[in-house]
This record gives structure tokens, sequence and C-alpha cells, in this order.
């Protein structure tokens, strides 16, 4: 965190220098108050004020929490809890079932956000350039991301339906053979799925590297130009490094959103064929349908542990990446 | 085993939290005009609701100052964890509709639910349903709707063209897809569109391992008993030899349960391993589909074993939280439903799909051949029942792993091997003893 704030001091310093300057004379204020005895209802009267929102906080999320917590470590019916230790874990770890959907998990969290940087920087590169129907082209990428996942999902299993999908009718008519069941065949199923996956969340990753090369200034261009440098000389040497804080916006949303995916798989395969594209989120929701509510709730808390385990690191390197540019 | 009852507290220190902060609550009003009103949840399926609404109509005509009004819920497992919450939060209307057998074990009907066992009306209900509703010695509901079968339904016409014999044993079924294959038909549909479909080959050859093993569910139950062993692997296998042969339809890894019933009716498949729930949905498809569509057990290795895997209806129960006069209401409900009256009101709303489990009630004249077929094999004694409700242990997994030994991802053995697993955490969750 502290190596962010220095990497944005040189242009944060004139807007910090005002507070510094300011600050004397609140201390100064501060300590003539502190004399008096009605300082700290003084003090704690604009903390009142939090106390609504608090009490929200505290009831819908804290509270849960560690409620949460506790249950994973509990075989729980609703109806009551038996204290069981690790067991949950340890079973969630040594099903066949469970660790396999760890793996689809990793491999579809991992593939959809390298997917979406390529992608996303190679369309954003193309719509900062002055082509025809520029805007037009911005929304139409974007569109995908504003449909609900469900409806994606459901439209793409008709779409993609081995023998009435319109994909394979247009396949039979090129290649003369029946196509791939792209959904139903347990080997591709995971893949189809991020492929979907990334045509649904590509225009986020565009429009925050169109926005990453928009701010890079004009001068780096006309200087390069100037230079004689070429279109791919410019991406390698001045859009690519100049806009990597936007990599590392999309390589952590995408990675965080792609770790916990699950709308979009349920809606299509429902983890299926079998357990082909189950992953760890379905896995709970299953163990939560099935009653298995402590299990479920302790995939929940590997779920949290998995993500931030990666996600925490990778943010750290990222940062310090930015910094060093 | 400690048990903390921390569970129930902390569930309702969570719901009070929600309540005082949305300000929503649910309240049941009692009638201005002394007729006492009770709630009566039912899932909400076409069929439930047809047959719901009936006896609600037929008992608030029969003028007992008691008013019953139907709400719905969702069905399924999503169904399953609203009653379960329901329950758990005292939230459950006055009477509420649900699974008999396991399902309802999985409800810990002792504590959430109020036993009829000593009123009259029981008596009136049939031994294999009263068997299903009951949990330690305590019975707990009456039958709404009737019996049903898994088995499977065939065409037929195609049947008829083909000069084929209903199979009696496994080898005359699989002689008869040969024949059935030759002729250009597909002989078996699979619909692992709605994964559910896919279990019928595992579930309706319990008659059979019953015949094999009489005490297979006790054994099973007590952890003695696996899927991985004779004879309860035999299910696993056929639906491997079935697709091994290839005897599906081509399109069988996402072809849809009403799909399946199309190509059943139309005559391009010939045979559907399916509950006998789908009879309404198969009648409508076509004039003659009703009288088309008949229905035989799934066989097994011995003609002498030959039998149906039969299903009991849901059952409507009293949650706890019921009382007092509401009390005395709900189980005036209860004795009329478990009378001839109250078959005879389902009767006229809908065309019912097997027998009832109610003594003294009988079926209308014009019903479906399949039903009829069912109701022979009753007649005959020649049913036992589904796994379900002899053991409270299903694993929520079966789905997924029929469809797996049925397209051909693993083999029977390994997933019978992995159903076993899966069953492990069920026992556990319920706290059986011997796992």
């Amino acid at each position: 965190m502290s190596s962010s704030v220095q990497s944005e001091r040189p242009g944060a310093s004139p807007v910090q220098a005002l507070p510094v300057k300011a600050s004397p004379t609140r201390r100064r204020e501060g300590s003539v108050q502190a004399a008096r005895p009605s300082s700290f209802t003084k003090r704690a009267y604009p903390l009142w004020f939090h106390i609504p929102a608090a009490v929200i906080f505290i009831a819908l999320f804290i509270v849960p929490t560690i409620m949460s917590f506790y249950f994973a470590f509990t075989r729980w019916t609703l109806f009551e809890a038996t204290f069981i230790g690790l067991e949950n874990f340890v079973m969630f770890l040594a099903e066949p079932g469970l660790i396999g959907s760890l793996g689809h998990t990793l491999i579809y969290g991992f593939s959809t956000s390298a997917l979406k940087v390529i992608i996303g920087m190679a369309l954003a590169v193309a719509l900062t350039k002055p082509i025809i129907a520029r805007g037009y082209l911005r929304s139409v990428t974007f569109f995908p991301v504003l449909v609900s996942a469900v409806g994606v999902g459901l439209t793409f299993k008709v779409l993609l339906d081995q023998y009435h999908g319109v994909v394979n009718q247009v396949w039979t008519a090129i290649f003369g053979s029946d196509g791939p069941g792209w959904l139903t065949n347990p080997d591709i199923a995971l893949y189809t799925l991020i492929g979907i996956d990334v045509w649904k969340g590509v225009g986020l990753a565009t429009l925050i590297y169109i926005a990453g090369i928009t701010a890079i200034p004009n001068e780096y261009f006309e200087a390069a130009r100037v230079d004689g440098a070429g279109s791919w000389r410019i991406f390698r040497t001045i859009i690519l490094p100049l806009s990597f804080p936007a990599t590392s916006t999309v390589i952590i949303l995408s990675l965080i959103g792609g770790l916990r995916s699950f709308d979009l798989i349920w809606a299509t395969t429902g983890g299926g064929p079998g357990f082909a594209t189950d992953v760890i989120a379905s896995v709970i929701y299953k163990q939560y349908q099935a009653g298995f509510y402590g299990l479920s709730t302790a995939g929940n808390v590997i779920l949290f542990i998995v993500v931030t385990a990666i996600v925490y690191p990778l943010n750290r390197w990222l940062v310090s990446k930015e910094t060093t540019l | 085993m400690k048990s903390h009852k921390i569970g129930p507290a902390l569930v309702a220190t969570a719901v009070v939290a929600g309540l005082a902060l949305t300000g929503c609550g649910s309240g049941g009003a009692d009638g201005t005009d002394g007729t006492i009103e009770l709630s009566l949840l039912v899932d909400k399926s076409a069929q439930m609701t047809t047959m719901a609404q009936a006896m609600a109509d037929g008992f608030n005509a029969s003028n007992q100052g008691i008013t019953i009004k139907i709400e719905t819920r969702e069905e399924g497992t999503e169904g399953d964890n609203i009653v379960k919450t329901k329950l758990a939060t005292d939230d459950m209307a006055d009477l509420f509709q649900y699974n008999s057998g396991a399902l309802m074990a999985a409800l810990d009907p002792a504590g959430t639910m109020t036993p009829i066992t000593g009123e009259s009306f029981v008596s009136n209900l049939e031994e294999t349903f009263a068997t299903a509703v009951t949990q330690d010695g305590e019975v707990y509901g009456v039958p709404i709707g009737q019996a049903q079968a898994g088995g499977i339904f065939y065409n037929k016409k195609v049947y008829a063209d083909l000069g084929l014999e209903i199979p009696k044993t496994w080898d005359e079924f699989m002689a008869n897809n040969a024949t059935i294959k030759e002729a250009g038909i597909d002989p078996v549909i699979q619909t692992y569109g709605d994964t559910w479909t896919s279990q019928l080959f595992v579930l309706a050859d319990f008659n059979n391992v019953t015949k094999a093993d009489s005490g297979w569910a006790a054994d099973y139950t007590a952890n003695k008993a696996k899927y991985a062993d004779e004879p309860a692997i035999k299910g696993f296998e056929r639906l491997q030899e079935v697709y091994e042969a290839g005897y599906m339809n081509k399109d069988f890894a996402s072809a849809t349960n009403s799909q399946g019933l199309q190509m059943l009716v139309d005559g391009t498949g010939a045979q559907y391993p399916m509950l006998s729930f789908v009879i309404p949905a198969y009648a409508e498809l076509s004039d003659d589909a009703a009288e088309n569509i008949g229905l035989f057990a799934q066989p097994g290795d011995k003609l002498s074993d030959y039998g149906m895997t039969a299903w009991m209806p849901a059952g409507i129960y009293i949650p706890k939280t019921t009382t007092g006069d509401k009390l005395e209401a709900a189980k005036k409900f209860m004795s009329w439903v478990a009378t001839k009256e109250a078959c005879d009101v389902q009767n006229e709303a809908y065309s019912p799909t097997g027998p009832y489990l109610v003594k003294g009630c009988e079926l209308p004249e014009d019903v479906p051949t399949a039903v009829n077929d069912i109701q022979q094999f009753f007649t005959d004694s020649k049913t036992n029942l589904a796994l379900e409700f002899l053991s409270p242990l299903k694993g929520p997994n079966l789905e997924k792993i029929t469809v797996e030994v049925g397209s051909g991802i693993t083999s029977a053995a390994d997933g019978a091997a992995r159903y076993d697993e899966d069953v492990l955490k069920q026992a556990q969750q319920l706290g059986l003893s011997g796992w």
C-alpha cells in the first residue's frame, strides 16, 4: 500500500501541501478544547452519526462473516450444529469432485484473465485509432458486459447445442460432419465456457485499456513518430509500458471475477456434463442445495482463502512493478 | 457426539435482525366471521397446484367452518431449502406439502412437526404410505396425489410393428433393443439436458435389488451394503451397457425431458426410462399418446423377480408452529384428506397417474394406458418401494454421476464407488450411527 502512495507522490504533493500547512492551527484549537471537560462528548458527537451505518454493517456483514467461520467447523442442519473441527475442510480437499473443481477454478480464472488482457489490449489499441464508426464499435464491444450472465448462458446453450444449435448447423454446412459437443463434451466444455466468459467480459477490459491509452500524453507519440518509430515500435515502447496501470487493473478484476465465477457456468452447464465444469463456487452451491450447510460454508472459507492467497501477493507485485516504471 | 443447539439461536438472531431492518413479517389472519383460515404451502408445479386447489375447494365446500388457502413455493432443491428454512425459523404455513420418505426424514420431523399417530384417520392410510411418513414410530402425514412408478415407458405401435413382446428379463430387453435399432429407431431415449432424468436406470432397478436381497436397504442405511457391490451396482452397469451398445438417441447429452417425451410419442425413440408423473405431460402431445404409450418395469436378471419400483406420493404435514384452534382445524383437514371423498375430488379435477394410497379410493374408468399398467402391478402385489422410502440416504450427486456413466465418461464401477462416497456426506449430516 505504501508503495502506491509513493508512486503518486509527485503529482499529489501540491494538494497535500494544503492540509499540512493548515494543521498547526487546527492542532492548536484542539489543544484548547482538550482543556475543557466536555471535550469527549464533543469528540464523540460525530461518532453517533456512524451508528446507523455501523449497525447495518455489523448485522449484515460482520456478524454473518464471523458466524460463517464458526459454522465452517460444524456439521450444520440449520436446526442444529455439531462441532466437528477440521473435518469439513478435510472432506472438501480429499474428495475428487471437490479438488477437481479447484483445478477447474484455477484454469478458468487464469485463462479468462489472460485472454481478457490480450484481447482487451488489442481491441483498445484498434479502437483508439482514428477508424470509421469508432464510437459505434466501442459500444458494440461493451454491450455484452451489460447483459446478465444468466441470459448470456442460456443464449449460448441454445446457440451451441450440438445438433440443433446455429453454430453447429453452420459447422455442418461448411465441413459436412457433425460439429463438436461444445457444452456436452467433457474435454472441451470448460474451454467453451472460458470463451463465453471472455466474450462477455472483454468489453470491460477494453474500456479500461481505452482509458489507459488515451491518458498517455500525445507528446510521446509525436516524439516517437518524429524519431521514425513505426506502429509496432510505438506499441512496444510507449503503449505497453505506459498502460501498465490499466493492465494491472484488468488482471486483478478479471482474476477475482474468474476465480469466483458462478452465474455464467451454472446457467450454461450447471457444472456438467458430470463434474467436468464444476468450479469451487458451483460446488459450494451444490453442497448448499444438498443441505450440507457446514460443508458449503467451509467451501466458502476455502474460496475466500484461495482468492486472497492468489490476488493479494499478485496485487502487491503489480503495484511494485508500477512503482518501478 | 457433542451437539450444541446453537444453530437455531443464531439463525433466529439473524432473522430477527433481518426482520427489524426490513420491517417485513408474516401473519396468518383468522376470518372475521368465526371461520378459521389455514394456509397450505405446496410446490408450484402445475400438477401439484391443481391437485391442492381441488382439494382445498372440495374441503372448503364441505363446510366445517374452516377455509384452506393455497400458497406456493419453488420446486426441487430450491424448494427443499425454502421448506427447511421456514421450519428452522418458525415461519412455516399452517400446513405444508412435502415429499415422503428420505426427504421428509431430513426435515427432522420430531423437532419440527406435529405427529398424528393416535388420530383415527391414520387407519385409513395404506400401510406402504404410512411407512413412508413414519419416523421413529410416529406418523406425520397424509397423502396428496397418487403412487408413482419408475419404469420404462414404451411406444406400443413400435412394439407392435416390430412384433416385440414386453421384456421380463434384462436379456430380453437388450434383445428387443437390438431389433429396434435394426429398424432405424432409437431404442432407448436418454435426456441429460435435464440431468435428473439420467438416474432412472439406477433408481428403477431397486425392485431387482430388493428381490435379490430383501434386507439391502437396512444394510445400506447401517453402512453395511454399498452401491459398488452386487446387487446394487447392476443399475449402474445396465446404464453403461445401454450406452456402450449405442442404443441411445444421438443427442442424449443435450436433449431435455420434454424433447424425450416427444421422441417417445412420435416413435423416433421406442423406450424411455422415466417416472410416471410425466403421464399428463406426454398425453397432451398427441391425440393417441395416452393410449399408445405403455409402461413396463425395469427388468432384472431373473424372470421371477420381475416387478415395479414404486414411489409414494407427497404428504401433507403440520408444523410444530401450528397450535390451538388451528391445530384442531388442521387435523380436521387431514382427516378429510384420508377419505374416498377427497380422492373423488382429485379424480374430477385431473387425470390421476397411479393408484391412491387411501383405503377405498378408486381410479376413474378412462385413465391412460400406462396408469392401468401401474395399477396392474399394484393389484398383483408385484411392487417394491424405491430406496428413498426405505432409507434416509440419497446422495445429492447421483444425477451427475449417472450422467457420467451414461455418457461413457466413467465406468459403472467408478461411478458406483463415487456415489458411495457422495452418500457418506449425507449419512454424516443426518448423524446416522455406523458412519
